[in-house]
């Protein structure tokens, strides 16, 4: 397997968080909610869509959370994250004026240079729309760059359809086409009903001249590819995003290995013609 | 009064009878009726006789389950071009959902009963039939079974 | 006499603690092998009085003893437990401490201490190769400066092995009995006609400046081929090998019925993550002092056999025995070439040996290889 490493960032001990203030923060929906961080003073904080920081909490610890904002805003450092333990549960307490340490970015980036001239394909699951948005954005405003753009996005309940308003703004934009489906609803929901990746199929995008973004459970990721393949995009072309559990993000802890990759390093984002093999390998 | 060659264009034209000769495309026209359904409206509903199967030329369709005391589950969604109704090819031929339309749907409908003894009778006709029906079957039980997992649920594996 | 790296000297038994004092001379730590608790361990020595003095080790899959050899080698045991990654890559590592400040908070140790410089006495073959190993994954993408520190702060005084255990298997990775660069100093020990002495191969100007200080006679064409005779006779020795072909391979095998078969006997105990000298796997830890207002955060050792060790929403990737299994033996010798370039394998057996149920890396790999050729599937890593 062919592993690309990205351009790091040195830091020069990669383990000490940066404490930055709380600027804004905003509940989503039930259980996920965003935090605005005020970046460090000169350069903000830039990055590249697709990377991910390590968030802290005093005394807490420490989680992996991708970067939400927009990549040609280093003005501003965002985050989507979802409430599940103990680090994430204190973060949602947390208000403008506090604290939360950072180390990053780190990892790697969905491929928008290398898609110019491609139509755009993002395929996202639940939380997933939140590492996928940064490209979401720089196809925007790159919007001349690429070809047709489809954003299709599934989520579990209508109540739990992420960036709701977001994903309502761009659905009225001329230049985009944007398909949301839930896994289920009641009557008073007049969408669609059902798996995303009959969003997929219906899309009517050029297989030849497709890159597409991938993000959501693994499960869901596994589907859609396997839809886009059946489309007939090529592996090369499509990119997913994976999650393990990380300690460090800098590749000493161990802990993210998939295989003969460290998702810190080599990843979170992967050329699927790179991992095919290993993509359905159980319990790696 | 419906005319027939524009039935029997829609037939041709459609991606799932694609491959079909001329007379068992006669056939089914002749067992074809075009139905509109209001919003709100059923096109079937649990426990009735499934005798039709529908291709929804425009418009949407909820698939829901209803339990007492709760509102109806819709599972899933069915719109254009889209074909629904698959029960009347299992007995004991019973719907096993409702479908209700959620805006204004045009259908083409299929007399499943009159299908199913033409079905005996022409196996030709039975097999291209089912041939056709079941990667729909397949499709929607995969479709099904992902939805089950409640992928994007706090512990169902979702992001971080 | 001025000496120079490739230099060599003979070092007498009697003038032996003149090294270490010379080694402790610029304020090192001299860390070299003692007896703990019936097995040799790298702890703070003073002189040879510390040392295993005519101790020799017998390990078998499973099987540890230290046993008397009554030839008053001072390197005479072959392998310690646990290699010099205690030292470099300690099992527990303060990574900051921080106190709250206003609303938020302010970092008041960010680790950067300087280490105590130390001296490494008695580095075998298969440890220094270990540690080479281990440099490239602290100092890759990314670098730990506690580690690079520490490794720079350690003088290095290899010696080679006078004796191989039936778990060693240095020869066929490539990585021993002889040392090959890396050192200041290598040491072979002989005990022959000639004496009980030290053959002293200068590896640095460092270690060059060490010896200086040490009183040695010029080596002798004899002593330098006792000293060769005797380290060809360990390589010759070895009754294990890996079969580094097949081991890299390993990553195409996810799904081989062996590591099911094998899981059946493994405890996934960790033991073999532990004494592995590669073996890099840590966690991390925040505690807070009762008020909350100071927080440390440490770095201490894990293994990718702990049942959370790959806990991502709700539960482990890695649950069966079996799956754990696969990954560590996978990523040892398979997966590690893709990330590092070489095999996270040194053949020095520990893993063998401190295994309760005895599982044989070299087994295994041939196990492997012979399903892939039709054979039985029962082959072991022993040459006939």
């Amino acid at each position: 397997m062919t592993l690309a490493r990205p351009v790091a960032v040195p830091a020069a001990n990669p383990m000490l968080p940066v404490p930055l203030r709380i600027h804004a923060g905003r509940r989503e929906l039930a259980d996920t909610f965003t935090v605005e961080l005020e970046p460090p003073e000169e350069g903000g904080f830039p990055f590249r869509p697709g990377q991910f920081n390590m968030l802290y909490v005093f005394g807490v610890g420490e989680v992996p959370i991708s970067i939400s904002g927009d990549p040609a805003r280093p003005d501003t450092l965002i985050h989507t994250v979802r409430a599940v333990g103990a680090v994430t549960e204190r973060m949602r307490g947390l208000k403008p004026g506090d604290t939360i340490g950072v180390r990053g970015p780190f990892g790697s980036a969905w491929p928008v240079a290398e898609a110019e001239g491609d139509d755009l394909v993002f395929v996202a699951g639940g939380l997933g729309l939140a590492p996928l948005r940064p490209a979401i954005y720089h196809a925007l405003r790159n919007r001349g760059r690429y070809g047709r753009v489809f954003v299709l996005y599934g989520a579990r309940t209508p109540g739990d359809i992420l960036y709701r308003r977001e994903l309502e703004r761009w659905r009225g934009r001329f230049d985009m086409e944007v398909a949301v489906t839930v896994d289920r609803a009641d009557p008073s929901w007049a969408g669609n009903v059902g798996v995303v990746t009959k969003l997929v199929d219906r899309a009517r995008f050029d297989p030849l001249h497709t890159t597409a973004f991938v993000c959501g459970p693994e499960i869901m990721m596994r589907y859609a590819v396997a839809e886009l393949e059946k489309r007939g995009v090529a592996g090369d072309a499509v990119h997913v995003s994976m999650e393990r559990n990380m300690k460090c993000a800098v590749g000493f802890c161990g802990h993210c290995q998939w295989g003969p990759a460290f998702i810190c390093k080599d990843g979170p984002v992967f050329r699927y013609a790179d991992i095919a093999a290993i993509f359905n390998i159980r319990e790696l | 009064m419906v005319r027939v060659d524009t039935l029997e264009r829609t037939i041709e034209e459609h991606p799932f009878f694609q491959g079909i000769d001329a007379p068992l495309r006669a056939l089914l026209v002749g067992c074809a009726a075009n139905e509109r359904f209001e919003a709100g409206g059923f096109l079937f509903r649990e426990g009735g006789a499934a005798d039709k199967f529908y291709l929804i030329r425009s418009g949407c369709v909820a698939i829901e389950l209803n339990a007492p005391g709760r509102p109806p589950l819709v599972v899933e969604t069915v719109d254009d071009g889209q074909i629904l109704g698959w029960s009347w090819l299992v007995a004991p031929y019973r719907w096993s959902f409702d479908a209700r339309a959620t805006a204004l749907t045009r259908a083409v409908s299929f007399d499943g009963k009159c299908l199913r003894g033409k079905m005996e009778a022409d196996h030709r006709l039975g097999y291209e039939l089912l041939r056709r029906f079941v990667p729909v079957m397949g499709d929607r039980l995969a479709a099904a079974r992902l939805q089950m997992l409640d992928l994007y649920g706090p512990d169902g594996k979702g992001k971080a | 006499m001025a000496m120079a790296p490739g230099d060599t000297a003979i070092l007498a038994r009697a003038d032996f603690d003149a090294l270490v004092a010379a080694l402790a001379a610029d304020g090192r730590r001299v860390i070299g092998p003692t007896v703990r608790q019936a097995a040799v361990a790298y702890d703070a020595i003073a002189g040879s009085a510390d040392m295993p003095v005519g101790l020799a080790d017998e390990q078998g899959p499973g099987r540890y003893r230290l046993v008397e050899a009554g030839d008053g080698r001072l390197f005479g045991y072959t392998l310690a437990p646990q290699g010099w990654k205690r030292q470099l890559w300690p099992p527990l590592q303060r990574l900051f401490a921080a106190e709250r400040d206003g609303g938020g908070f302010r970092v008041t140790d960010d680790g950067s201490a300087a280490p105590e410089p130390a001296a490494f006495l008695g580095v075998r073959a298969c440890e220094l190769a270990a540690v080479r190993v281990q440099d490239r994954t602290f100092d890759e993408t990314f670098t730990d400066p506690g580690y690079v520190a520490r490794r720079q702060a350690a003088l290095i005084v290899g010696v080679t092995c006078a004796r191989a255990c039936a778990t060693c298997f240095c020869a066929s990775m490539g990585t021993g009995p002889g040392l090959a660069g890396g050192f200041d100093l290598a040491l072979t020990e002989l005990v022959d006609d000639g004496g009980h002495r030290f053959l002293v191969e200068v590896g640095s100007e460092l270690g060059a400046a060490v010896l200086a200080r040490v009183p040695t006679r010029a080596a002798t064409p004899a002593d330098e081929a006792a000293a060769a005779r005797q380290t060809q006779a360990v390589a010759d020795s070895q009754s294990r090998r890996m079969d580094t072909e097949t081991a890299r391979r390993l990553q195409e095998h996810p799904e081989h019925p062996r590591w099911a078969e094998t899981a059946l006997r493994c405890l996934n105990c960790g033991n073999c993550t532990q004494v592995c000298p590669t073996c890099f796997c840590t966690t991390t830890e925040d505690s807070t002092d009762i008020g909350g207002n100071r927080t440390e955060r440490t770095r201490r050792w894990d293994s990718c056999y702990s049942i959370d060790f790959s806990y991502i929403h709700g539960g482990s990737v890695r649950t069966s025995g079996a799956a754990r299994y696969r990954q560590w033996i996978t990523h040892k010798l398979s997966t590690w070439h893709d990330q590092f370039g070489v095999s996270g394998c040194v053949g020095c057996g520990r893993c063998i040996t401190w295994c309760p149920v005895g599982i044989d890396i070299t087994e295994e790999v041939a196990a492997v290889r012979d399903s892939e050729t039709g054979g039985t599937g029962h082959g072991s890593g022993r040459h006939a």
